[in-house]
């Protein structure tokens, strides 16, 4: 127990520095780096708590995905992040107060938290014999399959989006035609030419 | 805590630390030896005899480039950004190795034997991007930078195909656990019974996808030499150098070794009868790991380089629907026929 204990003080610990980090660090690389430095402690977090299918699908999916291309985006931009800083004491009354509502709601919400009946049952039950990928296999295409085909529906739409907004069909663009290609036999590509000596072409 | 458990804890650790060493110890001399016979296939291919100078046929070439590399200066450049450009080679090399802690070299021998070991080594390798990245944006320079967001480009965009074999070969074995998938394969076919057989085009798939995911030749178009220099590499040299190279074979390993587990029964004999079962099954993975990379050697020396365009739509018009397309086939197969396995954990 007291390895456990040790071990999420760590992950605990590093994840609130980075994310501290996060917006103290003056480079933008840098802060996406120790926001992916987050997301590792919160995955170790949930290994702790016996939730090793989210930990492994937060590291694959956030990590390896999504914060890539956060970098991507943060590396090309060509932004005086000094610059952008230097309007801070302006824009400080409007950051306040959106803070300022955001933590009053968490407070509500959270003070006004009831845990239901059977909950702290499931919570005592937290190591079972199934592991947790069979647990989440076995309700996620049943009990939840209209929230899942939802939420699939969600980013079906998000990607169309994303599409759409990115496509650009320019005119004078040359573009190849992959079947064209291999469509290309030996007969249509080379000539074959015996040339008499001396005579030349 | 009383003080046996104390003292079986420290035992346990103790074990757990040893077991870690054996096997790094065991792979790191692997990956010297395999890096050697890299360069020598690749030097049949093209006729030449390859490193024979130091030691009886170079067999002590990796040792000499060790040495070498070790007592080289490293120079980082003056532009650079210095913590995140040692800190590059650091997480390439670590994250490689890491991934070894779940491989299960023959049965019940494994470090970790965790129920998501194939989410664990998919985890790692997608986290590898990493130090490409920051090593090619932490140079500070042109050629890198470039190489960087391209080898990271291809990596991200095989995963995915990679991520669609990894569920075909799930969903017949009824399990994330490494072993467990190794012992689904046991049938009294041998052989014929591994999931290379019946899985046959995921099989191709996963190779050509583990050769673009380790950046290996055809797809190394991250340090396509006519184009980038030695892509994100470039600024790099001396021991950092090294650590990036260690990596790259040691990925490469993690890579046959995955192919080994979920497709040509891991440590199982390819007939289950007595001259085949005498052989312990390390020396079996071992062998078959060996097959898988002479695979990868030969599609180096051989297959010449592919366009960056032809990668990309490789990976997303090919290999991504035809993965699709099998995972919802498999799926509907093992239903209807009845073969699903149980959940087994």
């Amino acid at each position: 127990m007291t390895m456990a204990a040790l071990f999420f003080y760590l992950f605990a610990g590093v994840a609130v520095a980075s994310a501290f980090m996060v917006i103290a660090s003056r480079n933008p690389v840098h802060s996406v780096l120790f926001l992916i430095l987050t997301f590792v402690n919160a995955a170790g977090l949930f290994i702790l708590i016996g939730a090793e299918y989210i930990a492994m699908l937060l590291v694959v999916v956030y990590v390896g995905a999504v914060a890539v291309l956060f970098l991507f985006v943060v590396m090309m931009l060509d932004v005086d992040f000094v610059e952008l800083r230097q309007g801070f004491l302006q824009y400080l009354p409007v950051g306040a107060l959106v803070g300022f509502i955001f933590l009053a709601e968490l407070v509500l919400a959270f003070s006004s938290w009831t845990f239901g009946a059977g909950v702290t049952g499931a919570v005592a039950n937290a190591r079972p014999a199934v592991s947790n990928t069979v647990q989440i296999g076995r309700v996620l295409y049943t009990d939840y399959l209209y929230f899942f085909q939802a939420a699939g529906l969600v980013l079906l739409v998000a990607m169309i989006g994303a599409i759409v907004l990115t496509l650009r069909h320019k005119e004078n663009v040359k573009r190849q035609s992959i079947a064209a290609q291999n469509a290309r036999t030996k007969a249509m590509a080379i000539d074959i030419v015996k040339v008499p000596s001396g005579k030349g072409l | 805590m009383t003080e046996t458990s104390t003292l079986d804890t420290i035992l346990h650790v103790l074990l757990i630390v040893a077991q870690s060493l054996g096997l790094l110890v065991g792979l790191l001399i692997i990956v010297a030896y395999v890096l050697l016979a890299d360069r020598k296939i690749w030097a049949a291919v093209q006729l030449r005899r390859g490193p024979n100078v130091v030691g009886p046929f170079g067999l002590f070439q990796s040792f000499a480039d060790l040495i070498k590399f070790v007592l080289k200066e490293p120079v980082i450049p003056d532009g650079s950004n210095k913590g995140l450009f040692l800190l590059a080679p650091f997480i390439t090399c670590l994250l490689a190795l890491a991934a070894w802690a779940v491989m299960p070299v023959s049965a019940g021998w494994v470090v970790a034997d965790i129920n998501v070991g194939v989410l664990f080594i998919f985890a790692i390798s997608s986290l590898s991007v990493y130090g490409v990245i920051m090593g090619g944006w932490a140079s500070n320079s042109k050629y890198p930078f470039l190489s960087a967001l391209r080898a990271a480009a291809q990596m991200v965009s095989y995963e995915v195909s990679i991520g669609f074999v990894i569920v075909t070969v799930l969903m017949c074995a009824g399990s994330l656990n490494l072993s467990a998938i190794v012992e689904a394969q046991d049938k009294p076919l041998g052989l014929f019974g591994w999931y290379w057989l019946p899985l046959f085009p995921m099989f191709v798939i996963f190779f050509i996808s583990a050769l673009a995911e380790t950046n290996r030749p055809p797809f190394d178009l991250g340090e396509a030499e006519s184009e980038l220099v030695a892509g994100f590499m470039v600024e790099y040299g001396s021991t950092p150098y090294m650590m990036f190279m260690l990596g790259e074979y040691v990925a490469i390993m993690t890579m046959c070794a995955l192919t080994t587990i979920l497709f040509l029964g891991g440590w199982l004999p390819p007939f289950p009868i007595a001259p085949f079962t005498w052989v312990p099954g390390i020396i079996w993975f071992l062998l078959k790991v060996l097959l898988v990379f002479f695979g990868f050697a030969m599609a180096k020396a051989i297959v010449p380089r592919y366009r960056y365009d032809q990668l990309m739509r490789l990976g997303w018009k090919v290999f991504l629907p035809i993965s699709l397309v099998m995972v919802v086939l498999v799926a509907s197969v093992l239903h209807f026929t009845g073969l699903a396995p149980g959940a087994g954990g």
